[in-house]
């Protein structure tokens, strides 16, 4: 419209991701360089190391982490938080960069809320999957880490994907993520069945995440447990100094 | 193309628009009814030339698996508002990982008609679309878009020409029994079109679509069958009244 032209205002595409967010390859780096050599040698050195593990059964998904956010040779923080609120029935593990983290799932949060608002209804796991994995694939190659397991109850009954900041998107039954998951694993596949109760479930994940973090110079602090069910609105509880069983 | 073509007039109006709705008014009828298990679209064939090949002349498209449309109006334009729906239920389901929904689906078309009635150097399209389909729900759906860009929800409407006698047909005759079950409603929909369609059968084209299957246009023959039976049943009815009458 002529106005527009005048004005040099474009109305912004609703379906792409915010044009707040820092352009794609937007490393700055010296001539001769590829970005990812350069960050690699002289990038900031950030906080990794963590075990985070989500499953799903017949009662829903559970989401379980430990607390201690690791940098380098210290404890950077020894009671954070790695479980984090999607929306009102999605729930996402984080693993990797915390700041990578975090500020993805913000961005993930505004998306899903927009689209809940302008389709009238809750949008599904694969799709919120679907829609982290590419934004995140669109910075592939400049040292992004964020691994996560998206656990929610959406039209199709528990849901639960893992995403990669290469792009990777996976369904699956069981994930876990982190510096611990070797060990989480062995305990997990253990002892899941899909037809558990709810409380064999809780004691399966926090069961875990211990003997992880009892063996795992990364990982420690207490247990977060997270259980997404089908009405809205996960529960959550923490346990303090979480001790691996003696079975 | 810096000027607006679609301008308020002094009364409020938008001329543009109301004149695609006369545009959709000289277009062949098509009337869609919303059962209990089916929605059924019935189209009135505009005649052809001799030698034309009349297969290539369809009102009624699938748009995805699970929704189709059809439309009264500027041929040339519906081709547009076709194929780009067919590419945005595609891109849907790339992004969201889910088939649209009916009703997204419309309001896509309803969005991009209503853009069509406030750009520069473009004038509104010339079809009104009657959308029909199954959600994941499995509750059938009809919808009706027009030039302005609006839509609305239907259990039964007609658009094009005569479009005003086949809904009053349609409102004296839409009743629970009239779609109890699937046969019925495509006698309804048939009996509406016949309302305005002269020369009977041959005039009429129809397409069903129902849960979980993809739409069906009837063949010539299939049509046949069921204006006969509906000519019939007309037939014993009006032999009913008048020996009630008698």
């Amino acid at each position: 419209m002529a106005l527009q032209d005048v004005c040099k205002w474009q109305a912004p595409d609703t379906r792409e991701a915010s044009p707040h967010l820092p352009q794609a390859g937007g490393w700055a780096v010296p001539q001769g360089w590829d970005p990812q050599t350069f960050l690699q040698i002289h990038g900031p050195r950030l906080a990794h190391g963590t075990t985070t593990l989500a499953f799903r059964f017949r009662h829903g998904v559970i989401a379980a982490a430990d607390t201690r956010s690791s940098c380098g040779d210290y404890v950077a923080c020894p009671a954070s938080r790695k479980v984090i609120p999607v929306h009102r029935h999605l729930l996402g593990t984080t693993s990797g960069t915390s700041a990578d983290c975090v500020t993805w799932y913000r961005v993930l949060r505004r998306e899903l809320r927009l689209r809940e608002l302008r389709e009238g209804q809750l949008p599904s796991v694969a799709g919120a999957a679907r829609l982290l994995s590419v934004m995140m694939s669109r910075y592939r190659g400049l040292d992004l880490c964020v691994a996560t397991a998206l656990c929610g109850w959406d039209r199709s009954g528990p849901a639960l994907f893992y995403v990669y900041s290469d792009g990777t998107c996976l369904q699956g039954d069981i994930f876990s993520v982190g510096s611990g998951s070797p060990y989480a694993y062995g305990v997990l596949d253990g002892g899941y069945r899909y037809d558990m109760s709810t409380q064999e479930a809780y004691a399966l994940a926090r069961r875990a995440v211990a003997h992880a973090t009892h063996r795992d110079a990364y990982s420690g602090g207490s247990v977060d447990l997270f259980h997404v069910r089908e009405r809205p609105g996960p529960e959550q509880e923490r346990e303090e100094e979480a001790t691996p069983d003696r079975a | 193309y810096d000027r607006a073509i679609t301008v308020f007039s002094p009364d409020g109006h938008l001329f543009q628009v109301e004149y695609a709705q006369e545009a959709v008014q000289k277009g062949s009828t098509v009337v869609g009814i919303r059962g209990t298990d089916i929605v059924v679209l019935g189209v009135e064939k505009k005649s052809v030339a001799k030698l034309q090949d009349e297969r290539t002349v369809r009102k009624i498209c699938a748009l995805d698996d699970h929704v189709c449309m059809a439309f009264a109006g500027l041929t040339a334009d519906a081709r547009v508002v076709i194929s780009r729906a067919r590419v945005e239920c595609q891109s849907h389901k790339l992004t969201v990982e889910d088939p649209v929904t009916v009703e997204y689906i419309t309001r896509f078309i309803a969005t991009l008609k209503q853009k069509y009635t406030q750009s520069n150097g473009r004038r509104p399209f010339g079809i009104s679309a009657l959308i029909a389909g199954f959600d994941d729900d499995g509750i059938p759906r009809l919808y009706q878009t027009d030039p302005s860009g609006t839509y609305h929800a239907w259990k039964a409407n007609a658009i094009g020409r005569s479009a005003k006698t086949v809904q009053e047909f349609l409102e004296k005759n839409y009743t629970e029994d009239a779609i109890a079950n699937d046969s019925e409603a495509i006698k309804l929909a048939i009996r509406a079109l016949l309302e305005v369609v002269q020369s009977g059968g041959k005039n009429i084209e129809l397409a069903i679509i129902r849960r979980n299957q993809p739409l069906k246009m009837f063949s010539a023959k299939e049509i046949e069958l069921q204006v006969n039976e509906t000519g019939k049943e007309k037939e014993e009815a009006e032999k009913k009244k008048s020996k009630k009458t008698a």
